[in-house]
């Protein structure tokens, strides 16, 4: 093995010492000897939202370094694509980031679209735009309850999860599934939308809509929600965007970045809708509570689309939903990167295709573990309880850190 | 700046360390996605990242995804799919290695996300980055035989003791 | 009623040593055996407020609505294997849990639970309390340091550091009452606020108090009422309780100085909390609501429904505690220290100040 593989030896960080005294009356006092402590948070830890194991060196509770210990978790997606035909390949990108299960699939079945140069049906798109908005709500719906939990909060978490739960069965109803869908196809969907779930949609905005306003008083403007989150991991924009951060994290540290108008995709330039960003209402941008409240917001614009697609609804076009399946996908020789706004920030699916009927290499870039990689640099000089309420603002789902 | 441009400008600064143009011609967004440039001399690549993202009328600020790539002939890849988020451009390079001695320059100083990526593909595909700071495995067992990406991997009998196959 | 005990024995077994030890220990454990009933209480009441709470129901498959729920909770944790991870220093370990629910029994010797019960009248009652209850703070570090775990370790500290700081402000809260009433006796100070509402504490106290003539005493209202309310917040951060609840804060530290802990030295220190929940909610009430004394004067009043005043009361603010927890954030450990020193210990002073100078005014 080559040296550089050698594990990398954290020296110990010397105090800074004080200046000399100058004043004869002034006596220094000795200096205690002080050591560093290395404290494992995690693997099994509530609140490291699966299984991650961070180093935290520790000088008292202030944090000196942070470390992220990935792989607990990892599945080798991207070697069993390698052996799958490219449908094959959709649950297992289920499995990735199984909190917003249709918003990977989208995202997987536009790649596969794009390199075979399919166009889906109106209905189709119309079907996923709105499965991935709610499946954007659901998203966030966990990520603002669990950063709840972080700061101590436990009851605005079930009152997500109540709202949550009418998502799903709403996806329940239409694909039989409540937590990896299979749903969104190359070329199509699996099913076509259950006849009662665009009523049961109209219900939910109204009612989501209340808990929004109902999290908002309970947990976003609570003074110690605000203390614990304001000017607390903070994020610098060029930071940020030179570090990869994309969806939440980067739009809280103020940039105006959206796939979803930068480079749009499916019919999201039918809708109207704001791209939220932080403005560093509480605090300085870019902190945690600034990634808190643009996931507050982009959860009502995913409202506002959520109304705006059940308007404009095609209710005449009664095409089937598989009209547009291949029966063998085997694309032509060539390569793609193609992405999509996750809730957590841009997925992304590098497929290169040696005319096979299975991808010769598919390489995701997921959001999160991006993200992950900025937690050390912005949690420098925190204290443990930040370090948690950092975490939880990154909003990390392990199956898609690992893959 | 469409790519072309951008090629030339390459060209221009760069001569004979990149190499050519490959174009997608299936639909616009393959074009605009998919498409790669060559680089010649892998050491180079460093400077070329740099450049792109220095120069005034480029801005490649966002590395968008660093992916390694096993092409099946004794060769290995390193991808560098790159955006301005301001100028709103997209450009990628392709830097080929041979297996024999897969040595690329590190990009972290350019793009900090770089840093997790490569030492992903160091993971699965053993490349080396050279000058990268912290270059262990990310996802994998520190003493993990082999690197499983690559196409000629074939899955260990035993790994620590344990029979792998089931 | 110990008298009543004590001759019901000695009719019994005569006048002998083993008739007074038997009254002795009758007498002491009513606390006991009231703590074991309410930690049932409180245990079901706190799953059962969450859940009314959050919009849900709580446990309902443990008889009718779940009732028998705690008790379940406690079966099994008789059941569970007593954990003693290889590595900790055994003593401190095993003798932590029994410190600590130690410091919260015996707060409860002074609780005047009725004009006829008190476990000991002392004229020193609310400062024995305050002591004894500082025994928990031993009780914890013990634990923290023997369970030779970090999160342990880091929960101790915090913990003894909250709990310390937090007997400034609730000290300062306490001696303004105890200015007011001129004693520390429980008794005394409960009986003191017999005769209505108006006359509790927490609405300036006796009007027949020596020295304020008539209505005079409503002057102190105000400053009673503050220092009820910083009372209340420094009880919640002595208890350990949201938003004061860092040394267990879950998300962050696991559970603090019981991570370790299983079976049923894990009980005691929940039924320690308990317990202190309910001794800081008697305090409160002893000490500004009258303790055992009927809110309506004489009705509703005598030694019977004494207990029942005093244990409503009591109640009253384990069930502020509960809501409290199921709505609020934690706040963090520096803030925590911020809200002690710079804003409950200035106000304490000032508010002490001021109600010296108001009985100096009017007593001359």
């Amino acid at each position: 093995m080559p040296e550089i593989l050698e594990r990398r030896v954290i020296s110990d960080s010397t105090l800074p010492i004080p200046a000399k005294v100058v004043s004869a009356e002034v006596v220094e006092p000795r200096r205690l000897k002080t050591e560093e402590m290395i404290l494992n948070i995690g693997p099994q830890h509530p609140s490291t939202h699966g299984v991650l194991r961070l180093e935290a060196i520790l000088d008292g509770e202030m944090v000196v370094d942070c470390v992220p210990h990935l792989g607990y978790l990892h599945r080798c997606f991207e070697k069993h694509t390698e052996a799958m035909t490219y449908p094959q390949v959709i649950p297992y990108v289920d499995r990735m980031d199984y909190l917003a299960a249709m918003n990977s699939d989208h995202g997987y079945a536009l790649a596969v679209e794009r390199l075979l140069g399919i166009q889906v049906g109106e209905k189709v798109e119309f079907i996923r735009i709105l499965f991935a908005e709610l499946s954007r709500i659901a998203s966030h719906l966990v990520a603002v309850g669990t950063y709840g939990l972080d700061i101590g909060a436990f009851t605005p978490f079930l009152f997500c999860f109540r709202d949550r739960e009418t998502i799903l069965e709403m996806f329940e109803k239409t694909c039989g599934a409540r937590l990896l869908y299979n749903y969104m196809w190359v070329g199509g969907l699996s099913h076509d939308l259950h006849p009662d779930v665009l009523g049961m949609c109209k219900e939910f905005v109204k009612v989501n809509r209340a808990t929004h306003k109902e999290v908002n008083n309970l947990l976003t403007f609570n003074k110690i929600f605000v203390e614990r989150t304001a000017n607390i991991g903070v994020l610098k924009p060029e930071v940020a965007i030179n570090g990869g951060a994309t969806g939440p994290m980067l739009r809280g540290s103020g940039v105006k970045w959206d796939l979803r108008r930068d480079d749009p995709y499916s019919i999201y330039d039918r809708f109207e809708f704001e791209i939220a960003v932080g403005t560093g209402m509480m605090g300085q941008v870019g902190d945690c509570f600034d990634r808190h409240w643009v996931r507050m917001l982009e959860w009502e614009q995913s409202l506002n689309i959520i109304e705006q697609i059940l308007e404009k609804w095609p209710h005449n076009d009664t095409t089937d939903v598989q009209a547009a399946v291949p029966k063998r996908i085997k694309p032509p020789v060539g390569e793609i990167y193609s992405r999509t706004e996750n809730p957590r920030g841009e997925l992304g699916f590098y497929i290169v295709s040696k005319d096979g009927i299975n991808p010769w290499r598919c390489k995701v870039r997921s959001p999160a573990f991006v993200n992950l990689s900025l937690l050390s640099v912005i949690s420098r000089g925190y204290l443990v309880a930040d370090l948690i309420a950092i975490l939880g603002s990154i909003d990390i789902v392990l199956g898609e850190v690992d893959r | 700046m469409t790519a072309a441009e951008i090629v030339e400008k390459l060209s221009a600064n760069f001569y004979q360390k990149v190499g050519e143009w490959h174009e997608m011609k299936a639909s616009p967004y393959m074009t605009r996605m998919g498409s790669y440039m060559d680089v010649t001399d892998a050491s180079f690549i460093r400077d070329i990242c740099l450049f792109l993202r220095d120069e005034p009328d480029l801005v490649f600020n966002n590395l968008m995804l660093l992916s390694s790539l096993d092409n099946g002939d004794k060769t290995f890849s390193v991808v560098y799919h790159l955006e301005s988020m301001t100028l709103k451009h997209i450009f990628a390079l392709k830097v080929t290695v041979p297996e024999a001695n897969p040595i690329v320059p590190s990009v972290v100083s350019v793009w900090n996300h770089a840093n997790w990526q490569e030492r992903e593909a160091w993971d699965m595909m053993g490349i080396q980055f050279q000058g990268h700071p912290d270059l262990r495995r990310i996802l994998l067992d520190e003493d993990y035989p082999g690197f499983p990406l690559r196409k000629d991997f074939k899955t260990p009998e035993f790994f620590r003791g344990m029979k792998v196959p089931y | 009623m110990y008298q009543g005990l004590h001759d019901l024995l000695v009719s019994l077994l005569g006048e002998n040593t083993l008739s007074t030890i038997i009254t002795v220990t009758a007498y002491s454990a009513v606390p006991l055996v009231f703590i074991l009933g309410y930690a049932l209480i409180a245990i079901l009441g706190e799953m059962k407020i969450s859940a009314w709470v959050q919009d849900r129901l709580g446990p309902m498959r443990t008889g009718p609505a779940g009732v028998l729920q705690p008790v379940a909770d406690i079966l099994k944790l008789l059941q569970k294997e007593d954990l003693t991870p290889t590595k900790a220093d055994r003593p401190l370990y095993n003798v932590a849990p029994f410190i600590v629910f130690l410091g919260s029994y015996a707060a409860f010797a002074c609780l005047p639970f009725s004009a006829i019960y008190i476990g000991a009248r002392l004229n020193t009652g609310i400062f024995y309390i305050i002591s004894i209850s500082a025994m928990v703070v031993v009780g914890i570090m013990m634990a923290g340091w023997g369970s030779n775990n970090k999160y342990s370790l880091m929960g101790a500290m915090r913990s003894v550091a909250q709990i310390i700081s937090y007997e400034i402000p609730a000290g300062l809260a306490i001696l303004t009452v105890v200015m007011v009433s001129g004693s520390m006796d429980m008794q005394k100070i409960t009986e003191l606020q017999g005769g209505g509402i108006q006359n509790w504490f927490l609405f300036g106290g006796p009007k027949t108090l020596a020295g304020f003539g008539g209505m005079s005493s409503f002057a102190l209202m105000p400053f009673m009422v503050i220092a009820f309310l910083i009372y209340v917040v420094a009880s919640l951060a002595e208890t350990n309780r949201v938003p004061f609840d860092i040394p267990e804060a879950e998300s962050e530290l696991v559970a603090g100085y019981h991570t370790e802990y299983s079976a049923m030295k894990f009980a005691l220190f929940f039924m320690a909390e308990y317990a202190n929940m309910f001794a800081v909610g008697a305090i409160a009430s002893v000490l500004f609501l009258g303790g055992w004394q009927s809110p309506f004067g004489d009705t509703l009043g005598g030694p019977i429904m004494g207990f029942v005043w005093f244990i409503a009361k009591g109640l009253f603010f384990v069930f502020l505690q509960i809501w409290i927890r199921w709505t609020l954030p934690r706040l963090r450990v520096d803030q925590l220290m911020y809200v002690c020193w710079k804003v409950l210990i200035p106000f304490g002073m000032a508010t002490v100040l001021c109600v010296g100078t108001l009985i100096v005014w009017f007593v001359k």
